[in-house]
């Protein structure tokens, strides 16, 4: 033990990451998540197929036009997020404003769901009551929690940039997450809604 | 040469280290606020990625003990119904059912994954790669955390009222989704949650295993330069990942069928219970791969050091090594034969699943032409790497038969499934993992085990082993079904010559068992009696060897350069046999 190392050259070291550890990480963990969704769906898909009618019958069809709108929102977050990275990479502050729209689009996706499923379950569309409720507040509550969880770290971010405390890391983790909720979306509403 | 000499100075300091917070453990009020940390800073809240996986061992080796015991007690009463079970008392067919799916559950996902991904991972990547630690220290930290709390929720599964859950690891509904089919309405949910929570635990640790491969290795260690077992370990954790996510939306819908009484799997309100069997087998085999890689990567080691030859072929196996974990995504269903899926796409999953036995094959002769011509040691973790090749192979070949759909008819459910399952996790989890473990524990406790020990060990373990599992073969291939708690209501199954084999198997269980006591005490005597190792006792070429013995916290005393792969073993035109990774020509 009391032997030691052999002498090291003194050159050292040019450790260059391939990217902020922090994206490998979130990419890692995007990955996964979207496996998970790829079985729900195709959970969902072979349920549905053993079907005859969809809804089943005395169940409440889902209301695709409005979500469709609400769609447009998270959409334009999305977009609003990526001009913040854009700001960000030119001078940190500026990503405020951009970033402030992003997190007020995405909290108002997440509102307008909740109303929206206040109204399902006043229909009659329950956890339990078949199939297709049961699916979809699994397949859509997920999205949900994912939506929320993506909010509140965007709203920690926010917190920090104004704070001037927001490290590039960090800021570009959130945004892969924050694409991530974004673009599973219209996957699942199209599986999902039509 | 007065600079290094105080290098060795402050590495030394360190190493002392822990042995100083070890005192401090003991009468923990002396040391608090000093320097090295309290005793709950050292062992419990460490982030040092050494500490972890230690951690990490001895909770798989403590679960790996639990489940040694379930089967010594279900083995029990195959061979003797009724009988007394010391320890234990009569087993009742309740508890029969939830012994045998606790064993499995608990070796797979409490002994095989967290000892060969999670401890030797943590341990060896940024020891090999030449870093100071993983790139999320902290996450590695909660990752040990959320494992263990899985693993005190599975304990606990087994003390709530309607005991603990019996529905087989692979949790079938409606068996597993009612409580009114299996009788243990907690001790089901708790199954799935404690499952759920290690998921959690392995995701965490996966992604530092990769970002850390990815970021954090040495200068000058190209892809081509890295350990075979830390490529082993890093593809192993991505197809954990890759293929987790469906089966934790599988045991998310479970949970509601249990709980809030939806009825995803429920046949008579829409549900489709073939469709859990999908979920959960796309991960159930890519997981069989998952520890596979690593055991395989750990005897790639030591075979090299202990024959002193280069790999032969390294590109070979490792892309071998990405073959199989492609392949392994598409060949779940031959889980599934007879569960009802279409013939024609069971010829389809026969033709993958013999596929992929090509890939495995062809490591096992890329280890064998690495011995060839080798000055070969037959040291203990030689030993036990040997071992592996020779009893996985037995456990792939029989893999064939099952593998076939149309034999697999036959095969189905008996003991010739499980003893063939057998072959392939005991050299996995067992015995690779004691041939780890024997590598590797100079470096992790600073001193060398006790060979003598270590071969009674090896012995009495590998022939009580094939002891269990042959005549378990013969009496899969006379009829015996799985999970049948007592025999005798079997006319044709209670013969006599197939008792016979049932108690051959049980009392060469009880020799196994037996003989894990001389490595315990030559484990535990060895930490504070064994001949000092050095930093290098086995002249091996990896980074890991290039420090103390154990390595301080932060590894190295100068973070190492990279100048050769690991493997440059007899080099020509050198006096000594090994050329250390770090060391500049």
């Amino acid at each position: 033990m009391s032997e030691n190392v052999l002498p090291f050259p003194r050159r050292l070291p040019a450790r260059r990451p391939i990217a902020p550890s922090a994206v490998i990480g979130m990419l890692i963990f995007v990955v996964t998540e979207l496996m998970l969704y790829a079985g729900f769906i195709s959970a969902f898909t072979i349920t549905k197929a053993a079907y005859n009618t969809w809804p089943p019958i005395g169940q409440p069809r889902l209301p695709a036009g409005e979500t469709l709108v609400n769609s447009l929102a998270l959409l334009g977050s999305g977009v609003a997020l990526f001009f913040a990275g854009r700001a960000f990479r030119r001078e940190p502050q500026s990503a405020k404003r951009p970033m402030l729209l992003a997190l007020l689009l995405g909290a108002y996706f997440v509102g307008f769901q909740g109303v929206e499923w206040m109204r399902l379950l006043g229909q009659g569309l329950t956890f339990t009551s078949s199939n297709h409720g049961a699916f979809f507040y699994l397949i859509i509550g997920s999205h949900a929690l994912h939506a929320s969880v993506a909010v509140l770290a965007l709203s920690y971010g926010y917190f920090r940039l104004v704070r001037g405390k927001l490290t590039q890391g960090a800021f570009l983790a959130t945004q892969v997450f924050w694409y991530f909720v974004v673009c599973v979306w219209p996957f699942l509403y199209v599986r999902v809604y039509l | 040469m007065s600079t290094s000499a105080g290098a060795a100075e402050h590495a030394h300091e360190h190493a002392q280290h822990p042995e100083h917070s070890h005192e401090g453990g003991h009468d923990a009020g002396h040391h608090e606020g000093h320097d090295h940390g309290s005793f709950w800073s050292t062992y419990v809240f460490s982030v040092d990625h050494k500490m972890i996986a230690k951690q990490y061992m001895f909770t798989g080796m403590l679960m790996g003990l639990i489940g040694g015991f379930f089967s010594y007690v279900f083995r029990m009463q195959l061979a003797y119904p009724g009988f007394h079970v010391p320890g234990f008392g009569v087993v009742s067919p309740g508890e029969y059912n939830a012994l045998i799916t606790n064993h499995g559950t608990i070796m797979i996902f409490w002994l095989a994954m967290p000892v060969l991904i999670a401890a030797f991972g943590n341990y060896l990547i940024p020891l090999m790669l030449g870093c100071d630690d993983m790139v999320f220290p902290r996450i590695n930290r909660l990752s040990y955390q959320i494992f263990l709390i899985s693993a005190l929720v599975l304990i606990a599964s087994w003390f709530v009222p309607g005991g603990g859950f019996g529905g087989a690891w692979t949790a079938y509904p409606p068996l597993s989704a009612k409580s009114q089919y299996n009788l243990t309405p907690l001790g089901s949910t708790m199954w799935v949650l404690a499952v759920g929570l290690e998921f959690v635990a392995f995701l965490l640790g996966g992604i530092n295993f990769v970002t850390t491969a990815m970021n954090s290795r040495a200068p000058g260690m190209k892809m081509f330069d890295i350990p075979m077992v830390v490529w082993m370990i890093v593809i192993a954790s991505i197809l954990f990942m890759g293929s987790v996510g469906p089966l934790v939306a599988g045991a998310v819908m479970l949970v509601f069928d249990q709980t809030i009484g939806t009825g995803f799997f429920d046949p008579v309100r829409g549900g489709d219970p073939i469709l859990w069997q999908h979920l959960f087998w796309f991960f159930g085999h890519p997981e069989v791969y998952v520890v596979l890689l690593p055991a395989v990567g750990i005897v790639a080691e030591i075979i090299t050091v202990f024959s002193r030859k280069k790999l032969f072929a390294y590109k070979t196996v490792l892309y071998t090594a990405l073959g199989t974990g492609v392949l392994s995504f598409f060949v779940w269903a031959h889980h599934q034969f007879v569960a009802g899926i279409d013939p024609r796409m069971a010829n389809v999953f026969t033709a993958t699943t013999v596929l992929i036995s090509i890939p495995i094959a062809e490591m096992m002769f890329v280890y064998v032409a690495t011995l060839y011509g080798g000055s070969i040691r037959l040291a203990t973790p030689m030993l036990w790497a040997l071992a592996f090749i020779g009893e996985f192979i037995i456990g792939g070949v029989t893999g064939i038969f099952l593998g076939s759909s149309g034999s697999d008819i036959y095969f189905h459910d008996t003991y010739f499934v499980l003893a063939h399952f057998h072959y392939t996790f005991v050299p996995i989890a067992v015995i690779a993992v004691f041939a780890g473990v024997t590598y590797w524990y100079p470096k992790m406790f600073g001193r060398m085990l006790n060979e003598t020990l270590g071969k009674i060990h090896f012995w009495g373990t590998v022939i009580p082993f094939n002891g269990i599992f042959i005549p378990l073969f013969i009496t899969g291939m006379g009829g015996d079904h799985r999970r049948i708690y007592n025999y005798n209501n079997f006319p044709d199954l209670a013969r006599p010559d197939l008792q016979h084999m049932r108690q051959f198997a049980t009392v060469s269980l009880l020799v196994l068992l037996a003989f894990q006591i001389p490595f315990f005490i030559n484990f535990f005597l060895s930490m504070k009696k064994g001949r000092l190792a050095g930093n290098n006792p086995w002249q091996a070429n990896t980074l890991e060897w290039q420090t103390v013995s154990p390595p301080p916290h932060g590894n190295f005393a100068e973070l190492p350069n990279c100048y050769r792969g690991p493997y440059e073993y007899s080099a020509p035109d050198r006096e000594s046999d090994y050329w250390p990774q770090n060391e500049p020509s």
